[in-house]
C-alpha cells in the first residue's frame, strides 16, 4: 500500500506474553496485549504508563529483542524501509543483527550499566564501529568518533575517560550519542531521563531533540514522566495493564484527555501557580499476572458501569485522530 | 513562634582521595535553618547537593564536623537518643529497601511500639496500630501477617509512614518519599503529608528534588547546591519569583505538564561534581549565566531581601 509510506513502524494485533511455569502450572502474564501502533516518520513518539504496565516489554517486542519467558504470541511488527514493509520477526538472526544500530537502535533503561567498565569510551566506539563498518583504520575510526562527539556538543574528554569517571547524566548522553552514531531511522529510548537530576534531564531532552532534528528520524520515547512527554513528544500513547488505552497528538491528550485514567494521570500533576487539591486515582495499579475482568481499570474507575466488568473496550476514534478505549465513549452501549 | 528544631552553622566535611592525595570537601557548609511547629519545610536540590547528609545528621546517623542542632532548646546527646528519636521519625526513599523481605511488615510496627514502651501488650498495640493505619488509608487486617512482597510500592510507603507516626513525632523527616512511587498514586502520599500537618499539627521536613510537589505542599523552602543553601524563604516567593540564578535554572528545568511550555533556550551541564565542591568562590560560578569576576574568588554572604535569604553577589551591593 502506498499510503503506508508515512509510517515507519506499524504493529498488527501484537501480543507478547510472559509464559511462566509455576510449580507445574502454566501462568501467562499478558505484558503486551493486542497492541496496534502506527508510528510515523520524523516524529518523537511517546509511550507513557506506570511501572509494570508493560511499556518496556512492548519496546523489547518492537525491537525484536525478546527472550524467554517473554514470547511473541501473535501479531506482526512491520518496519518500512526502501519502499517496502517487512516483518522483523520474519528476518533471520543475521539479518536482524545487521538491522540493529544501522536501522533501529535501542537505548536501554539504566544506560549506566551498558558500557564495558574496563575500557575507555573511545575503545567502546572502536568496538562498535568495527563490527558495523568494515575496512576502516584505527585513526579513521577515532576521527569519526571525535567528529560525532563534537557534533553533539559533548566534551571531547569523554572519549579518553573510563565509564566510572563520567557522571550519570554524561554516561546517559554518551549512550544516546552511540545509539545515534550510525544514523538509524528509528531510535528507541527506554526511560532515558529517569534517575537523573532535573537540570541533567533537560540536557538529555535537549540532546534527543537535537538528534531527531539532525537525522529527521523517529524516536520512540518510553517514560512515566508526563512532564517529559509534554516537553518533547509529538504523539503520545497511554498504556495501562498491557493495553493501549488512549492515543493522540501530545497537545490534544494534554488539552482533552478522555480516558478516566489519563485524566487522573494529567490532572494529578502539581502545577506552579495553582495549589488546588490534586487527587490521585484511587486504589493501586493491577498486577499483570492477575488482571481484573473486562476493562482493567474498572476497579479504580469512578465512572464504572456494568459492561466495564464484563467486556474489554476496543480503541475507537473520537475525532482529531484521538483514539480511546473506554466504554464511556464507545458507541452502541446500552 | 518558638522553633521546633534549629540548625545552626551545620557543617560536614568528607575526605576524598587516597593517602597520597587528599582533598577535603564540605558536603554541608554552614547550613542554618529552623522548622516551626506545624510547618512543612522543604529542602530541595539535585543529587549530591548535601540534602541527605543534612537529614542523616538530624537523625544522628552522622556526626557533624561543626555546628549544632538544637531540638526544642536541647542538643541531642547520645544518652538522649530515645527521647530524641521519639520526637523525630523518618521515612526513606525506597519502600522496597525499607523493609526486610523475609520479615512480616507488621513486626516492624509492633517492634516500634515495644521499643518505645508505648504499648503494654499485644491487644493495646493492635489498637494503636490500627488507628494509625486508618489515618493513612489502610487497616490492620490488610497488613497483618503479610510480607513486603505482597504490597505495592505505594502501600509499603504508607506502612513506612505509619511506622513513623506510631511515636507521635513532632517532626517527620521524609527523604524523597515519593520518587519511587507510581505516578498515579504519588499525589495520595503528598496529600497525606498535607493532612498530617493540618490535622495533627505535625512538622514535616520534606527532602526532595521535585519542586512541583514542594510548591504544592507550601510552607518554607531552602534550595541547596553543593553543600550551601543558595536561597530560602516562603515557597510562594522562592519558586514563583526566584532571585538566585541557580533557583531560576532549577525552576526552568522542571518539565511542566503543558505542551505549550516547552523548553527553548539551551543550558550547560556540570561535568564534574567534585570540582564544583572544591570551587573557592560561589559554587555555582562555573555555570552561572550572570557570573562576575568576584564570584570566582569570594564566597557571597547570605542576605535577607524581602523575607527571602539569598546567597549571591548580585544582591550584595544593593
Amino acid at each position: 500500500m502506498d499510503s503506508n509510506s508515512k509510517y515507519i513502524l506499524r504493529t498488527k494485533d501484537l501480543k507478547a506474553y510472559y509464559v511462566l511455569d509455576d510449580l507445574g502450572k502454566k501462568k501467562t502474564v499478558k505484558a503486551v496485549d493486542n497492541v496496534n501502533l502506527n508510528i510515523r516518520k520524523n516524529e518523537i513518539y511517546g509511550i507513557a504508563g506506570e511501572s509494570g504496565c508493560g511499556k518496556t516489554s512492548l519496546m523489547k517486542t518492537l525491537y525484536a529483542f525478546i527472550k524467554p519467558p517473554l514470547r511473541l504470541m501473535d501479531g506482526q511488527v512491520l518496519y518500512y524501509r526502501d519502499g517496502e514493509e517487512f516483518d522483523i520477526y520474519s528476518l533471520s538472526k543475521e539479518e536482524r543483527r545487521k538491522l540493529r544500530w544501522e536501522y533501529i537502535a535501542y537505548i536501554p533503561q539504566g544506560a549506566m550499566s551498558i558500557f564495558n567498565p574496563v575500557i575507555k569510551i573511545e575503545d567502546t566506539y572502536r568496538d562498535f564501529l568495527n563490527s558495523h563498518l568494515s575496512g576502516k583504520t584505527k585513526d579513521e575510526i577515532f576521527e569519526i568518533a571525535r567528529e560525532h562527539i563534537k557534533q553533539l556538543g559533548l566534551p571531547m574528554k569523554v572519549l579518553n575517560s573510563y565509564p566510572h569517571q563520567l557522571s550519570g547524566g554524561m554516561r546517559q548522553r554518551v549512550a544516546i550519542a552511540l545509539a545515534a552514531l550510525l544514523k538509524p531511522a528509528v531510535i528507541f529510548a527506554d526511560e532515558p531521563t529517569t534517575a537523573l537530576d532535573v537540570v541533567v534531564q533537560r540536557g538529555v531532552v535537549q540532546l534527543l531533540k537535537d538528534i531527531q532534528k539532525g537525522l529527521e528520524n523517529t524516536i520512540i520515547l518510553v517514560t512515566h514522566d508526563m512532564g517529559i512527554h509534554a516537553n518533547i513528544t509529538d504523539r503520545l500513547v497511554i498504556m495501562y495493564a498491557g493495553k493501549i488505552i488512549e492515543e493522540a497528538e501530545t497537545v490534544e491528550i494534554f488539552e482533552n484527555p478522555i480516558h478516566p485514567y489519563t485524566k487522573y494521570l494529567i490532572n494529578s500533576l502539581p502545577r506552579f501557580g495553582d495549589r488546588g487539591t490534586r487527587a490521585s486515582a484511587p486504589g493501586n495499579p493491577p498486577s499483570l499476572a492477575n488482571l481484573p475482568s473486562g476493562c482493567a481499570f474498572h476497579p479504580r474507575c469512578p465512572f464504572k458501569m456494568d459492561i466495564c466488568e464484563e467486556k474489554i473496550p476496543e480503541l475507537s476514534e473520537q475525532g482529531n485522530e484521538h483514539m480511546v478505549a473506554c466504554w464511556l465513549t464507545s458507541e452502541g452501549v446500552g | 513562634m518558638q522553633a521546633l528544631i534549629k540548625v545552626n552553622q551545620l557543617t560536614k566535611e568528607f575526605v576524598l582521595g587516597n593517602i597520597l592525595s587528599r582533598e577535603k570537601i564540605l558536603a554541608v557548609d554552614q547550613v542554618s535553618f529552623e522548622i516551626k511547629p506545624a510547618e512543612i519545610f522543604t529542602l530541595a536540590g539535585e543529587s549530591g547537593c548535601g540534602k541527605t547528609t543534612v537529614a542523616r545528621m538530624l537523625l544522628g546517623f552522622e556526626e557533624p564536623t561543626a555546628g549544632e542542632i538544637i531540638y526544642s532548646k536541647e542538643s541531642p546527646k547520645k544518652e538522649k537518643r530515645v527521647w530524641f528519636t521519639q520526637g523525630i521519625q523518618a521515612v526513606f526513599q525506597n519502600p522496597f529497601e525499607t523493609f526486610n523481605p523475609l520479615r512480616k511488615v507488621d513486626s516492624y510496627l509492633f517492634e516500634t511500639l515495644y521499643n518505645y514502651k508505648l504499648a503494654a501488650d499485644r491487644e493495646e498495640a493492635v489498637e494503636i496500630i490500627n488507628s494509625k493505619l486508618e489515618s493513612v488509608g489502610l487497616s490492620f487486617d490488610e497488613v497483618s501477617g503479610k510480607y513486603p512482597s505482597e504490597f505495592s510500592g505505594g502501600q509499603l510507603q504508607r506502612i513506612s509512614i505509619t511506622r513513623a507516626l506510631l511515636t507521635d513525632p513532632a517532626l517527620l523527616l521524609a527523604d524523597e518519599p515519593v520518587s519511587m512511587v507510581d505516578a498515579s498514586i504519588r499525589m495520595s502520599i503528598v496529600n497525606l503529608f498535607k493532612r498530617l500537618k493540618e490535622e495533627l499539627g505535625m512538622s514535616i521536613l520534606y527532602i526532595t528534588h521535585d519542586l512541583a510537589t514542594a510548591y504544592y505542599l507550601g510552607g518554607q523552602i531552602a534550595i541547596m547546591f553543593r553543600g550551601n543553601i543558595m536561597e530560602s524563604g516562603p515557597v510562594e516567593k522562592v519558586l514563583m519569583e526566584p532571585k538566585h540564578p541557580y533557583t531560576k535554572l532549577l525552576r526552568e528545568s522542571i518539565p511542566e505538564a503543558d505542551p505549550a511550555k516547552k523548553w527553548t533556550d539551551r543550558i550547560s551541564i556540570s561535568e564534574l561534581e567534585y570540582e564544583e565542591y572544591l570551587r573557592k568562590g560561589c559554587k555555582f560560578a562555573g555555570r552561572c549565566p550572570e557570573v562576575m569576576e568576584k564570584c570566582k574568588n569570594q564566597a557571597p554572604d547570605t542576605l535577607l531581601i524581602d523575607d527571602v535569604s539569598v546567597k549571591c553577589h548580585l544582591y550584595c551591593n544593593s
